[in-house]
């Protein structure tokens, strides 16, 4: 590099442009939040669905499965699996017949833990998975295969 | 320690050496995974998946929190060009922190992470059970008053030494580390704001606070194997972090693409985001450069040639597979599959797996009396290490990247109705995961290598 252009304004270029751009980055995070409510489905969240992202979280089901493309890669996407599987009308029962008829021990095929959850704890994370669904995120998965 | 400039600098040793043992670790487990990738059931009664990713990846951080810690103890006092304020105290931090890592991983290993989440009351502080952040929330309390202990006693040492650009670029990254890592205490219920903040811990470190440390490290290194003068290799430092930061704080956008967030997002994370990979090729015109005008002939050839490592692979993992898909049309049908993982492996490799191993082989000699270089067989076998292992993660990478382009062609670009399902596609990629296993095994023959060579003496003839 040139030497007229010396360490002095690398520095303040250092300075300047970090502190201006997380400014930026603040203000922009700031109007973020005060948006989000018109898509987060917040105004959805019942107690059944805490429990149900607690459930979720205490389990670590992200170790395996992505959630709105988040997380692990081994298992499928689970942020739409409501719709996926059944939606309004059938998802539920689909579910619990899912989490009870784990593992599958079909040898040779990645497997997915039975956690013990009893009824009313399959009933909230099932809450949590159909709330997820509704949350507005411009469109993504491009498919229902997620 | 007769080769050590100043004594307390040997406080970095113990850091390096379980820094390198926590690999080690990482690795089997990463093998582990890559196998169950195949072969579904290995050990799934055992260590399910989830399980074993836990442990990969928190061993990876983990250890590379070591190696950041180590290099602070080792640089700052020989930059500041004083003792190290209380030696005492960062052996007893490496203590703490060590046991409570130690005791973590087998918290996930021995008992189902439910269970470990009840013992550890999450239930008071739920943070557990999110990527990256699966800590019980007492081990990243105590995370929090580790990095507070080492923190101070690095600034104490500044302080009443040299304040140099290096030392203080660097206390400005690991302060920096610290203070966002205070987002992973931030769970609220709303699962899109979780996700929002949690990549304030994930992004703004790795593309922001941890470049100021790789950034300094290097600098550091290269001022001491090449002897070029210290205004311009600092001069480059300030370049490339003013770069990192100006990109990279804006650059998070490309993680609220699909986030219930304002759509604004697209343009702003995919416009900041594609000038992330500009300070990365800095840093490999600059290592290049700098050692091209080198003044000295360094005995240690094996620092160098991880010097030059670190720069490219920073600048292929991060730089050109960080690209590839942070454009939103782009990400849009790459969102969460496996080129997103091929990315993440590069880019932590080349970034900070291999600047942590970049001071290691500067340091090492010296910590352990030897002098400035190892002997000349010990840096073969260790140069055969970096190869190893190097190659080997070029070719994780390239195979998951050919995973990843099938699953987007076959599961995500038809048509519902048409696309085939997670699992089918998964079949379909079987071939990839084996030759992706295969190079794992190489790159534990990689790493075997180079721990071995820190055996290896001149031979007595
Ligand atoms: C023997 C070599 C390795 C194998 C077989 C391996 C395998 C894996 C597997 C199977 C996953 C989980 C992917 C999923 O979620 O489905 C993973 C995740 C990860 N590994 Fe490795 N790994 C290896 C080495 C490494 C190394 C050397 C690093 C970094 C220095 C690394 C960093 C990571 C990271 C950052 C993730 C999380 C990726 C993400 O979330 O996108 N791994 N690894
Ligand atoms: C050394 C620096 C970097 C490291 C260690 C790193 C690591 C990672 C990891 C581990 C993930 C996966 C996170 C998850 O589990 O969801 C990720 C995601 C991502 N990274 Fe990086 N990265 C780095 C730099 C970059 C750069 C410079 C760019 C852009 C040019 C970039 C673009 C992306 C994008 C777009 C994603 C999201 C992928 C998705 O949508 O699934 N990264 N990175
Ligand atoms: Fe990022």
């Amino acid at each position: 590099m040139s030497e007229r252009f010396t360490k002095g304004m690398a520095r303040n270029i250092y300075y300047g442009g970090s502190v201006f751009f997380f400014m930026i980055f603040l203000a922009l995070t700031f109007h973020t939040t005060k948006e989000m409510p018109s898509r987060d489905n917040r105004q959805n969240i019942t107690e059944s669905v805490e429990r149900g992202k607690h459930l979720w979280e205490v389990n670590n089901c992200i170790g395996c499965h992505s959630l709105i493309g988040e997380g692990a890669y081994f298992a499928p996407e689970l942020g739409n699996v409501f719709n996926r599987r059944g939606g309004e009308a059938g998802f539920k029962m689909f579910f619990k017949g899912w989490m009870n008829a784990q593992p599958l021990n079909i040898p040779g095929r990645r497997q997915m833990p039975n956690f013990h959850l009893n009824d009313q704890e399959i009933d909230d994370l099932a809450e949590f998975l159909k709330w997820t669904s509704e949350m507005e995120v411009n469109n993504w998965p491009p498919n229902i295969e997620g | 320690m007769s080769t050590l400039k100043y004594q307390s600098q040997a406080v970095a040793k113990p850091y390096f050496v379980f820094a390198l043992i926590l690999f080690v670790g990482q690795i089997l487990f990463g093998l582990i995974m890559g196998l169950q990738y195949v072969v579904g059931d290995f050990l799934a009664g055992a260590i399910p998946f989830n399980v074993a990713r836990m442990v990969h990846t928190n061993l990876l951080i983990v250890w590379l929190l070591f190696g950041f810690m180590g290099s602070a103890y080792y640089l700052v006092p020989d930059e500041a060009e004083t003792e190290l304020y209380s030696p005492k105290l960062a052996i007893i931090l490496f203590w703490i922190f060590a046991a409570a890592g130690v005791a973590t991983i087998l918290g996930y290993l021995l008992v189902p992470y439910s269970t470990l989440a009840e013992f550890t009351l999450n239930e008071l502080w739920p943070t557990m059970g999110r990527e990256f952040l699966e800590q019980p929330t007492i081990t990243k309390l105590g995370i929090v008053i580790v990095c507070l202990g080492f923190l101070f006693n690095l600034g104490m040492t500044i302080l009443k030494g040299r304040k140099t650009a290096i030392n203080m670029v660097l206390m400005t990254g690991l302060i920096g580390l610290a203070v966002f890592f205070l987002f992973a205490f931030y769970n609220p219920v709303n699962l899109a704001l979780d996700k929002l903040f949690w990549w304030f811990v994930v992004h703004l470190w790795v593309e922001g606070v941890w470049e100021l440390i790789m950034g300094a490290i290097l600098a550091y290194v290269l001022i001491k194997i090449t002897g070029v003068d210290r205004e311009v290799i600092e001069k480059w430092l300030y370049v490339i972090i003013a770069m990192a930061l100006i990109s990279g704080i804006l650059g998070t956008g490309h993680h609220f693409y699909w986030l219930a967030t304002p759509e604004y997002w697209q343009w702003v994370g995919s416009i900041f985001s594609a000038i992330e990979p500009l300070p990365f090729f800095a840093m490999v015109l600059y290592a290049f450069n700098m050692i091209n005008r080198r003044r000295r002939e360094h005995p240690n050839k094996a620092a160098t040639l991880w010097a030059l490592g670190t720069a490219v692979m920073a600048f292929l993992g991060a730089g050109v597979w960080g690209f590839l898909h942070t454009l939103s049309p782009v990400n849009y049908y790459t969102h969460g599959s496996q080129i997103t993982a091929a990315h993440g492996h590069m880019a932590f490799y080349g970034a900070y797996a291999m600047i942590v191993m970049t001071i290691i082989s500067f340091a090492m000699p010296k910590l352990r009396g030897i002098g400035e270089a190892n002997c000349n067989r010990a840096q073969v076998r260790e140069m055969w290490g970096f190869w190893l292992m190097t190659v080997a993660m070029v070719f994780i990478t390239l195979f998951l990247t050919g995973a990843g382009v099938l699953q987007v062609w076959l599961q995500r670009i038809p048509e519902s109705g048409e696309a085939l399902s997670f699992m089918a596609t998964q079949d379909k990629l079987t071939i990839f995961y084996w030759l992706r296993e295969a190079a794992g095994v190489v790159f534990m023959f990689g790493l075997i290598a180079y721990i071995s060579s820190f055996w290896v003496k001149e031979k007595t003839a």
